[in-house]
């Protein structure tokens, strides 16, 4: 909402300075968005005479000028076409700087002759286009005074972002209450004087849909000339950007914006059958004032003659009956729409219109026949005219309606004990009117303009179809699984204490929210209690483990393209956006490593071949709670980093492998406890990946090379790889002491063994194997080489384990380690068939 | 005897002095003190004597001994380090060489972040509590006060999934508010939480971003009112942006979930960005004391229980804290952004350590 400072001096007297009155709205919720002083920059440029005007010596274009400033007589080469002997001009001095080019005058010399300044266009002045001449003043413009105060541009234009809660925030007249309440000055009263119209409105009203407008007045003006608005209502307009259309039609507008009471003027003389009906709509469609087609449905109230259709009560009028120049007779609609069904009709059509801001959220429903009566004289004093007499049809709703503050529930709820004279003045000032008042409380009427105030039924909706959705008393919409009792108890509750509150928060809000003085919580126990769930805490660490491993977290969009999201999972149409941003971020992704792929190809594409990311984020599996997954997911490209050393190394399966066992490891998950299986999602290579599970069904993660068909896809390496670890599917530890650790002062001794098994056996097959051969002395079984070829049969590999043997009473004897070995080897050929290698 | 004795020590004595290494040093021990050497045939050679030349003859040629072992010992160690000297001047390498590279990842700004809010409020005995970034309109909206048609609504861009519950459209949660709803109707008061986390708005340009995420909170008990939410983000604000007397101001302003409601602003400079200095003001957190309709829609009898509620932008502070200047760069991955403006897995986020990146 935008409004001139001297816009407000209508309804505020104040000495305010513009600063002030800015801190102030900011302070108590009419939020400033910008102030717009175009005088700013204008301060140096006066009005002048120019005294002479003649042809340059030497240059055909330009001429010499004589100007008369205020400061005295300079000379001036103007090269403008119509600098002329005795033009009232504008004269920019030396030192200024020209706003529409920044340039800094100095005095010089043009061609041999002295310009001390120079005379200036509009466009010179960043006011407008024209660069045709230098501006051309009246003759009766002031000497010396300021360009920008002579043409109004020293009003600075206010805009303030106002809140859905506040329809009266929508009026200058609103505002200026708000300033005055909060000591800045008093507002002057507004009391328009009666109308005494003549003769019957030659359009009359009938009212169809009472509960989307319970109330609409109108009336005729006869013999109106409907042309241009006089410069004081365009300049008010076009200061904060209406454009002036005609008089009538900048009459309505002054009213939405001065009392935040949208008006409509129809060309009398259009309307067919003389009579405007409030109906629902038949499904039609006509030509909105908009510029574009206006559809309505049968929830949407129009305004209708007999030709149909006319306006879309509310929100935009239509083009058919509309006032132009050769309107005549006009006939002005001011009604009070219902809000929900007007914010319901606004989402349906999607027009935003300056009428349906202010319906939706509420207008003043006491002052239809005054603001008539305004718009009325106004139309006569622009436009001439005579009015006939008003036309209604409904009544004026009840909107009356009292509050009680207890005092003390300033310090008990506000923290800030406001003193009750001070609290009742404040509430005085916004307009509530005092019914009772003693030592502990005050009861106040509600101004009918503060439809967020003690909300009932009365004020915040007519339509009692709407209503019922909603309850009867209030407008909670209550959890549906609550027991009844704690339901009924609650609501009680609200209804008890929501009116109170609301004057609270008018009290608070003037005194100023800055003065409450802050007290910080108390501690609820010396020591607080855990901050993060096990979870959460496993979250963290994974995250730093991944980090500490050298790859870099990511934070990537959790919805994606379709397509792309269909290469990493099933993408269920459950989980599409109805209403995506872009086509490529339409899909819940099932997996980080999705929106991953896409991170490493931008990463690929500007030659950063060798990134290590990860993400630590949702899967979606299906549109529950239960089916969003938290996955760590990464994925790591190229090679291992250049060493002079060690030279560098593709990736492989087991570097993806490594970091899923890292993080599991970190994570508490015994490793012991997990079997990894040759198979994986699609998005892997089918050879080179594998799943990880705890016990038969819990799957912890999958890891892997990513399929050649997706790095060719995302043009990344062919060697990258992947891995997702299932963080929601790791169990919270058992809060169970740990046993004494075995801390043998015996020696551990080391044997090899190495096996020839077929080439198919899982490796993992041999090492458990060996670890359940003798599970009291082995300690540790690790895999330290792998061989095929030559001296191993075709078909067979060797696989080397060092086994570590703990005694634990005494040293082991020869013949005991024999025994130890005997049985391993047992082991793994009665499990695997593999033989020691260099026997048969 | 004598004579010979310090014959033999003599050129004893000569020859040690003369061997040049390890070897010859031994040979020479070997020569004197060795079973064939000519000290131990001076001792052999005891044996024939009588018992007074016996015992002043092995005084003597023990002493000898002791000498030349001693000269042995001594040299042995000077031609020792000389060697140790030699080989460790062989073995020296070029330090100035690049060790085997470390690959050392890092942890997102938003993460980091969200790691200290974390902290910082779970001094103040808050919990973190997560949930669905799906969540059916009710929680989005409905229990927070903003019925289907409320201007507020279009406060916030929604996307819609085509999935419906509970005969409700399913939503991306706007705002992580919905937590706050599942707590108040899993948990009796009191509470104190956060909820970090992902949030969505169909809104995409330079300062917007389809998701983002949100930190909100929430405090519900006996007797909290308006000055403990000023306590509160006071307390918080001075923490995290490491300035014990930070200015802040607290606007009126409007949210349905919260009566009365408001907005604050922190001191900062417009034209270099520094925050706690400067004359301007710049908007930082949503709060407000929670709307009696709120708690009622969850159970919660105002007349028993009030409290506060706020909420804010992990993304926004952690640019005004680290001075990050575009927004999009948080969701594009590049690696060069992530390894300047990402925090060390190692840096602690407890409050008695020193914090920062």
């Amino acid at each position: 909402m935008k409004f001139s400072l001297s816009w407000l001096k209508t309804h505020l007297d104040t000495d305010a300075p513009i600063s002030v009155i800015a801190e102030t709205l900011s302070s108590i919720g009419l939020e400033v968005e910008a102030i717009e002083d175009r005088a700013a920059g204008l301060a140096p440029f006066k009005i002048v005479r120019v005294i002479e005007a003649v042809q340059h010596p030497n240059a055909d274009r330009l001429r010499v000028c004589r100007v008369q400033t205020d400061q005295g007589e300079v000379g001036v080469v103007c090269g403008a076409p119509n600098a002329r002997t005795g033009m009232m001009a504008v004269f920019a001095p030396p030192g200024s700087v020209v706003p529409g080019s920044g340039m800094v005058l100095k005095i010089g010399e043009i061609r041999g002759v002295a310009s001390a300044g120079m005379l200036v266009s509009e466009r010179e002045l960043g006011l407008g286009e024209d660069h045709d001449g230098i501006i051309d003043l009246p003759a009766d413009a002031p000497l010396g005074m300021s360009y920008a105060h002579w043409a109004g541009l020293d009003d600075p234009i206010i805009e303030i972002g106002v809140t859905p809660n506040r329809g009266d925030g929508f009026s200058v007249r609103g505002v200026a209450r708000d300033l005055a309440a909060a000591g800045l000055g008093t507002l002057r009263p507004w009391s328009p004087a009666p109308v005494l119209g003549v003769g019957e409105s030659l359009v009359a009203w009938r009212n169809e849909f009472p509960d989307a407008c319970p109330l609409v007045v109108g009336r005729t003006v006869r013999g109106v000339k409907n042309g241009e608005s006089p410069d004081w209502l365009k300049r008010r307009l076009t200061a904060i950007g209406l454009r002036p259309i005609s008089a009538l039609v900048d009459i309505t507008n002054f009213f939405t914006i001065d009392l935040g009471r949208p008006l409509h003027v129809f060309d009398a003389g259009k309307v067919t059958g003389g009579v405007l009906t409030l109906r629902r709509s038949a499904g039609e469609r006509f030509a909105g004032l908009n510029g574009k087609d206006v559809f309505a449905g049968a929830d949407d109230c129009v305004i209708a003659d007999a030709q149909g259709a006319q306006s879309l009560a509310g929100i935009v009028g239509g083009e058919a009956t509309s006032c132009d120049a050769a309107t005549t007779d006009v006939f002005i609609e001011c009604a009070l729409f219902d809000r929900v069904r007007i914010a319901l009709t606004g989402q349906r059509s999607g027009i935003h219109s300056d009428a349906r801001q202010r319906f939706e959220r509420g207008i003043d429903p006491s002052i239809l026949p005054q603001a008539l009566d305004a718009a009325t004289a106004m139309i006569m004093a622009l436009c001439g005219g005579q009015p006939s007499e008003m036309v209604a049809a409904g009544a004026e709703p009840t909107w009356q309606r009292d509050a009680t503050l207890r005092f003390d529930r300033l310090g008990s709820f506000g923290g800030h004990p406001v003193s009750t004279d001070r609290a009742v003045s404040i509430l005085q000032d916004l307009g509530f009117v005092v019914r009772a008042q003693d030592a502990d409380q005050v009861t106040v009427g509600v101004p009918p303009w503060r439809n967020d105030v003690a909300v009932t039924r009365s004020n915040y909706t007519y339509d009692p179809a709407i209503y019922a959705v909603n309850g009867p008393v209030s407008l909670l919409d209550p959890a549906p699984e609550l027991a009844a009792e704690r339901a009924q108890r609650a609501a009680a509750g609200a209804a008890a204490v929501a009116a109170e509150v609301d004057l609270l928060e008018e009290v608070l809000r003037i005194d100023g929210l800055d003065r409450v003085v802050p007290v910080s919580l108390p501690a609820m126990s010396a020591v607080p209690q855990p901050t993060l769930t096990a979870r959460q805490t496993r979250t963290m660490r994974a995250r730093r483990v991944l980090a500490a491993r050298g790859l870099d977290e990511c934070v990537t969009f959790s919805f994606v393209a379709q397509a792309t999201a269909a290469q990493f999972g099933a993408v269920p149409e459950r989980l599409r956006l109805a209403n995506p941003i872009a086509a490529d971020l339409d899909q819940m992704r099932p997996t980080p490593l999705a929106t991953l792929a896409l991170a490493a190809q931008t990463n690929a594409a500007r030659g950063m071949t060798d990134v290590a990311l990860f993400e630590v984020g949702p899967g979606f599996v299906d549109a529950t709670p239960s089916g969003q997954n938290l996955i760590a997911a990464g994925l790591r490209l190229g090679a291992t980093p250049l060493s002079w050393l060690d030279g560098d190394r593709a990736l492989d399966v087991w570097d993806a492998k490594g970091d899923l066992f890292a993080v599991l490891a970190e994570l508490g998950v015994p490793l012991d406890s997990l079997s990894v299986t040759a198979e994986a999602p699609r998005h892997y290579h089918p050879g080179q990946s594998g799943t990880v599970r705890q016990g038969p069904r819990v799957v912890l993660g999958y890891f892997g090379t990513l399929h050649p068909s997706i790095a060719t896809a995302f043009d990344l390496p062919m060697r990258s790889i992947g891995f997702e670890l299932m963080l929601d599917a790791i169990a919270d530890p058992k809060r169970r002491r740990k046993a004494a650790p075995d801390l043998s002062p015996l020696q551990p001794v080391r044997r090899d063994f190495a096996f020839v098994v077929d080439a198919v056996v899982p490796a993992e097959t041999v090492i458990r194997a060996v670890r359940g051969a003798e599970r009291t002395l082995i300690t540790e079984v690790r895999l330290f080489d792998r061989y095929e070829g030559e001296h191993v049969p075709s078909g067979k590999v060797s696989l080397a384990v060092a086994v570590t043997l703990q005694p634990r009473e005494k040293s082991l004897t020869d013949a005991e380690i024999e025994t130890v070995a005997g049985k391993i080897t047992a082991a793994v050929a009665k499990t695997t068939g593999g033989v020691l290698r260099g026997e048969r | 005897m004598q004579d010979n004795s310090n014959t033999i020590l003599s050129e004893a004595l000569e020859a040690i002095s003369a061997a040049d290494d390890l070897r010859t040093l031994d040979a020479t021990r070997v020569a004197y003190l060795g079973k064939s050497g000519l000290v131990t045939g001076l001792l052999k050679a005891l044996g024939a004597m009588a018992p007074d030349e016996r015992r002043e003859a092995g005084a003597t040629i023990n002493i000898v001994k002791n000498r030349i072992a001693e000269a042995i010992e001594a040299k042995r160690a000077i031609l020792e380090g000389a060697a140790l000297s030699t080989r460790l001047a062989a073995e020296r390498v070029d330090v100035t060489l690049p060790a085997r590279p470390l690959q050392r990842g890092t942890i997102h700004p938003i993460s980091r972040t969200m790691e200290e809010l974390t902290a910082l409020f779970g001094a103040m005995g808050f919990v973190v509590k997560d949930g669905p970034d799906i969540e059916d309109d009710w929680y989005n909206f409905g229990a927070l006060n903003i019925p289907a048609h409320h201007p507020a609504r279009a406060m916030m861009d929604t996307f819609y999934l085509h999935a419906a519950g509970r005969n409700r459209p399913m939503v991306l949660r706007t705002q992580t508010s919905p937590l706050q709803v599942r707590t108040m109707l899993a948990e009796p008061p009191p509470i104190r939480m956060i909820s970090p986390g992902r949030t969505y708005r169909s809104d995409h340009d330079a300062t917007h971003s389809p998701m983002f995420h949100q930190c909100e909170g929430l405090v519900i008990d006996r007797g909290i009112t308006l000055a403990h939410l000023k306590g509160c983000l006071m307390d918080f604000l001075r923490a995290f942006f490491e300035m014990p007397d930070l200015r802040a101001r607290f606007r009126s302003s409007y949210f349905p979930f919260t009566e009365p409601s408001m907005e604050i602003d922190i001191a900062w400079d417009r034209k270099t960005g520094a925050i706690g200095g400067g004359d301007d003001w710049l908007e930082i957190l949503g709060a407000g004391m929670v709307h009696a309709n709120v708690l009622a829609n969850c159970g919660i009898d105002p007349r028993d229980y009030q409290g506060f509620a706020f909420g804010m932008g992990v993304e926004r502070i952690t640019m005004l804290k680290h001075g990050i200047a575009d927004l999009r760069n948080f969701y594009e991955s590049d690696g060069r952004w992530l390894s300047h403006y990402g925090a060390s897995p190692f840096a602690p986020v407890m409050l008695h350590e020193e914090r920062g990146l």
